[in-house]
């Protein structure tokens, strides 16, 4: 009995609070994807020859994100049956939106306005005991091209 | 040290390669932080902890890297690559590599 009655309260702790932390993310990653916008990321090995002279340096961001316990025991439901498991789609989508929104923050912050080579790397980190993904990371990383005072060649 | 991960560095020339460099740290979380994470596995959310200590880890990475292209008497890391691999529970492998080469 009180072990029904401690699983529903995890459940309901976390439906509530992962919902909050969830929409409260998604609308900054929003707002924060405005503000960024004339940061350019692109994922094309090198920039186009012949342009103007430039300084590289490696710019990274990276998130570790937790899934919440009704999100999780919605997923081991779904692995009885197969499918798609939509709790975990918008948890990876969150983590690779805000790495890569971090890592146009630490290209600003060096005064870049263009990211090139972007590379998205994602990890499981923690493990709980029955096997199951606790939480993720990802990094995202590329190189950044600031322009150098007077090296316009054009 | 100029550290990229492109092929290239634009406006510069590559006049000597000296082949792979690398550095890696293992680092494990501390008992405090491991008790949040495990708070925030009920309610879901970023694991800041985390976040922190494996920046901290790939820049501990990077800098081994780094001491190792200084040595073989590089002046820059081109085609940087990031990897992460769990070693045990709660313990976690920061490796970076890339390729030493001398800039003219």
């Amino acid at each position: 009995m009180y072990d029904i009655i401690a699983l529903v309260t995890l459940l309901a702790l976390g439906y509530f609070f992962g919902r909050m932390a969830e929409l409260r993310h998604y609308k900054s990653i929003i707002q924060r994807e405005q503000e960024y916008r004339d940061v350019v990321a692109i994922a094309s090995k090198i920039p186009p020859p012949g342009e103007r002279l430039d300084a590289s340096i490696l710019v990274s961001g990276s998130v570790v994100i937790s899934v919440d316990y009704f999100k999780r025991f919605l997923a081991g439901l779904r692995s009885l049956v197969g499918g798609r498991i939509v709790a975990y789609e918008s948890l990876l989508d969150r983590a690779r939106r805000e790495a890569l929104l971090r890592m146009k923050q630490e290209a600003r912050k060096v005064g870049a306005d263009r990211v090139f080579n972007i590379k998205l790397e994602t990890a499981s980190i923690s493990r709980n005991a029955r096997g199951g993904i606790g939480s993720i990371e990802v990094l995202a990383y590329g190189t950044a091209l600031v322009q150098v005072a007077g090296g316009d060649q054009n | 040290m100029v550290i990229s991960n492109m092929e290239i560095i634009p406006g510069k020339r590559i006049r000597l390669h000296l082949g792979l460099v690398q550095g890696s740290t293992v680092r494990t979380k501390h008992f405090g932080r491991d008790l949040m994470a495990s708070l925030k596995n009920i309610f879901g959310g970023e694991l800041k902890g985390y976040t922190e200590l494996l920046q901290e880890a790939r820049e501990e990475a990077v800098r081994r890297m780094q001491e190792q292209a200084k040595a073989a008497g590089a002046n820059a890391v081109i085609n940087v690559r990031f990897s992460t691999s769990s070693v045990t529970q709660g313990a976690a492998e920061l490796f970076a590599y890339g390729t030493a080469v001398v800039l003219e």
